[in-house]
């Protein structure tokens, strides 16, 4: 007996499949990843020009753009403490907004759009120019050169940077009080980490962690995954931005819900 | 123009055999059960136009696409049976040359050629991998070029460096695709003379997938014609282009090259 198709079953739309399937292969490739990470040869050279790469060549952004959260930050919240003659709070709300939230943050959508956006179209560009099947047929494991030495870098790295933005806003936020309140750099200090405890830093680490991990993964996975010619590095670089940023509010969702349980 | 021989061909050994290959993209047949033998020291020039599945066949003897149906034995191992790790320890035996040549744009060309060296696992003192490269780009007549970026380079330069990148791993096998596309004439030509020159130097054995009568007719100790997905004949070039039918002629006719 031939089964008649449903007419009124409502249809998942295309965009919202593709962006499931996406998901389903990026977390296949993360397993390769895992599989590849512990197995020998161990390209350590290429490690490390990554965390320069990643690292160290995303430090202006992030100086620039942590300095200037830290000093809005501390400038939009004054009027709303001082109503309450509550000023002398600021170092710690800017402290604790910054540590627990803004720095894990604001440096992973820089990192998503930097580096992500650079990986994307560095390995799309490598595979639409066949030069991941040169690599491929010059018996060396592409996967392991350029995906785990990326991956590992980015995760690695972003805790750094993490903690590098926290500082660069704390700093930010204490210009900004000292020059209305007179602060002192050490009380400002002093006051700002009177309220921070070891979980807000420790959650900000792994938060940062799982962020650089996501960011790596799902900006190798569409260049490494890239077709249809230069259009497909475009394409690959603009998923790559979209889809970690997306899944790093996911993410931050997830985590910030997490830690609460334990405060 | 005198036929192309080559005396150190061994008869007796192949270096690749294929039987009764089959490859399809979807709902599309690209071969549809292909045999071929390529013997030790021989060239043999699979002809074909574009999109006929020559590129795909190469890329399969490779390791690089898997093959549907049939077995592709490369230096007496069934390719799409190999281990990751078989299959690297196969490809040190294989060199690719790429139609776009493939060269990594963000090297130098004397990194470009000491990046399969140094993958490798092996130790080599900067003494040996300096004479390694220069022997390479010596043998394609680019040692100027040494630390010149991709980017730098004329299609005609970033091929021979895509063969000698290759070279250096000292292949008994050479796979090139299209080596010929996208050059003028004398270029053309003088990467002919240097595929010739590889083999004759390297005693390889090559199969070189080319719509270039000239590149056929120059480097082809054997041709193999493409057609749907088989090959419809078989042969050295006059044979193939003495032959009556009209398939063979309307791509002769097509190249206008000069008997």
């Amino acid at each position: 007996m031939k089964l008649k198709k449903p007419q009124n079953q409502p249809a998942v739309p295309k965009g919202l499949k593709h962006f499931f399937y996406d998901v389903y292969q990026i977390f296949r490739f993360a397993g390769v990843f895992f599989k590849e990470v512990f197995s020998a040869p161990f390209k350590t050279k290429e490690v490390i020009r990554q965390f320069f790469e990643i690292g160290v060549r995303s430090l202006p952004l992030i100086s620039v753009t942590g300095f200037v959260t830290g000093i809005v930050f501390t400038k939009q919240s004054r009027p709303s403490l001082a109503e309450f003659g509550a000023t002398s709070w600021l170092p710690s709300l800017v402290a604790i907004a910054i540590m627990r939230a803004l720095a894990p943050l604001v440096t992973a959508l820089i990192a998503a759009g930097k580096v992500g956006s650079n990986i994307g179209a560095e390995l799309g560009s490598m595979r639409v120019t066949e030069q991941i099947d040169a690599m491929e047929v010059s018996a060396t494991n592409p996967f392991k050169f350029l995906v785990v030495t990326r991956v590992l870098a980015t995760t690695l790295m972003l805790p750094v940077l993490t903690m590098y933005t926290g500082f660069i806003a704390l700093m930010g936020g204490f210009i900004n009080v000292h020059a209305n309140e007179l602060t002192s750099f050490s009380g400002f200090f002093e006051k700002a980490f009177e309220k921070i405890t070891f979980l807000d830093i420790f959650a900000s680490i792994i938060k940062s962690i799982v962020f650089g991990f996501t960011i790596g993964i799902v900006s190798s996975y569409k260049g490494y995954t890239a077709s249809q010619g230069t259009r497909g590095v475009g394409i690959a670089a603009n998923s790559s931005v979209v889809t970690s940023m997306f899944l790093v509010f996911v993410e931050e969702i997830v985590i910030v819900q997490i830690t609460s349980w334990f405060r | 123009m005198t036929r192309k021989q080559t005396h150190f061909i061994n008869r007796e050994h192949p270096v690749i055999d294929i039987q009764r290959l089959e490859k399809s993209f979807g709902d599309l047949a690209v071969l549809k059960g292909i045999d071929m033998q390529v013997f030790e020291g021989e060239n043999v020039v699979v002809l074909g136009r574009s999109g006929t599945g020559k590129s795909v066949l190469i890329k399969i003897i490779a390791g690089l696409l898997k093959p549907d149906a049939g077995t592709v034995m490369v230096l007496g191992q069934n390719v799409a049976e190999l281990d990751r790790k078989e299959l690297q320890a196969l490809r040190h035996s294989i060199g690719f040359s790429f139609q776009s040549s493939a060269l990594y744009d963000s090297m130098t060309v004397w990194e470009n050629l000491a990046f399969p060296l140094e993958q490798t696992g092996k130790r080599f003192s900067s003494g040996e991998l300096q004479s390694d490269i220069e022997q390479a780009l010596e043998a394609v007549g680019l040692l100027q070029a040494i630390h010149q970026l991709p980017s730098e380079l004329s299609g005609g330069q970033r091929k021979r460096i895509g063969i000698a990148r290759t070279l250096i791993m000292k292949p008994k096998i050479m796979l090139y695709d299209e080596p010929t596309a996208g050059l003028d004439p004398i270029t053309s030509g003088e990467i002919n003379a240097l595929i010739n020159e590889v083999q004759e130097t390297y005693r390889t054995s090559s199969i070189i997938i080319t719509h270039d009568l000239t590149c056929a007719r120059e480097t082809g100790d054997r041709i193999a014609l493409l057609l749907d997905g088989v090959f419809i004949h078989t042969g050295s070039f006059e044979e193939i282009f003495s032959n009556p039918d009209e398939r063979i002629k309307s791509f002769y006719d097509y190249n206008f090259i000069e008997q």
